[in-house]
């Protein structure tokens, strides 16, 4: 097991999206699911549906910095700063994300709590999709 | 009363989502990666974290969902939006495959992708407005296809 394993935090971190997710749900009836929250921001709602959209939208960095101020969690490694990396990821993330109805908060953390088949085969899929690009990129390509 | 308590809510549970996002570590884009690569399972430098946050939101949103199916509405609006498709079309799994493709480039899903904005790294910049360009893409394309295919 890797040094950098950190189960605890990571368990507590959990529960605090759970929270939130189940707080969007029981209170306002939406899912959350960051990729459709955004996307519909971008293209799609407007008025007071996009004026929510855009505040639990602020919220995620600023709690994100809150708690890195606070010494609760460790400022992030930067990722790499490679340009074509960086746009091709961003692209097939956004593109892939509004494709498939949903990402890992969406499909994963809402539509497997929903006991979604739908979400259990997209969350199967992008798992699977990941562990497969990270292995070429890692240790066919860069290997 | 709900259109007073809506942006409220919102907030409140992006600054939670936020948080428990940077507690987890997920907006560590080397960690996320470190999950993926199971090809370090073998040379004992996996990270399983990654099933751990899953884990502890599950645990919550589980019970929540469950309970929220003896409500007839949510506690602050008129109604749940639950999302309509059950399909598992081709749309599904095509999505999520190229979701997967991106996410394995750089240990980037939207969420951690936004709450990384805050540290202020060129990557997590680029990658954020690549990613919103992707989204805007992807709605032009449909309401395209959608027109032409009536």
């Amino acid at each position: 097991m890797s040094a950098s394993f950190t189960p605890v935090s990571a368990l507590i971190g959990g529960l605090m999206i759970g929270a939130s997710a189940a707080i969007l749900w029981l209170a306002l009836g939406r899912i959350a699911g960051v990729s459709g929250i955004l996307g519909r921001a971008l293209h799609g709602a407007e008025g007071s549906e996009r004026i929510w959209r855009i505040l639990f939208l602020i919220g995620l960095p600023i709690g994100a910095g809150v708690a890195v101020l606070l010494g609760l969690a460790d400022a992030p490694t930067a990722p790499p700063a490679q340009l074509g990396l960086a746009v091709a990821g961003g692209l097939l993330v956004g593109f892939g994300t509004r494709l498939g109805s949903g990402c890992t908060s969406g499909h994963g953390i809402c539509g497997l709590a929903r006991l979604s088949p739908r979400s259990l085969a997209a969350t199967a899929i992008f798992m699977a999709a990941g562990m497969a690009s990270v292995f070429a990129l890692r240790h066919v390509i860069g290997g | 009363m709900t259109a007073r308590r809506l942006p409220v809510i919102a907030l409140g549970a992006g600054l939670l989502f936020g948080a428990g996002l940077a507690i987890s570590g997920m907006h560590d884009p080397a960690k996320v990666l470190g999950f993926l690569d199971i090809a370090a399972i073998a040379s004992g430098g996996w990270d399983p974290s990654l099933a751990f946050v899953m884990a502890g939101g599950l645990a919550v949103t589980l019970p929540a969902f469950w309970y929220a199916r003896r409500r007839v509405v949510p506690f602050a609006a008129p109604a749940f939006q639950a999302p309509a498709a059950t399909a598992i079309d081709r749309r599904l799994m095509l999505g999520a495959l190229v979701f997967g493709v991106g996410w394995g480039l750089v240990g980037y899903c939207p969420g951690p992708a936004l709450a990384a904005l805050a540290f202020g790294a060129t990557g997590a910049i680029l990658f954020a407005l690549a990613m919103m360009a992707g989204m805007i893409l992807e709605g032009v394309v449909e309401d395209h296809v959608e027109k032409a295919v009536p």
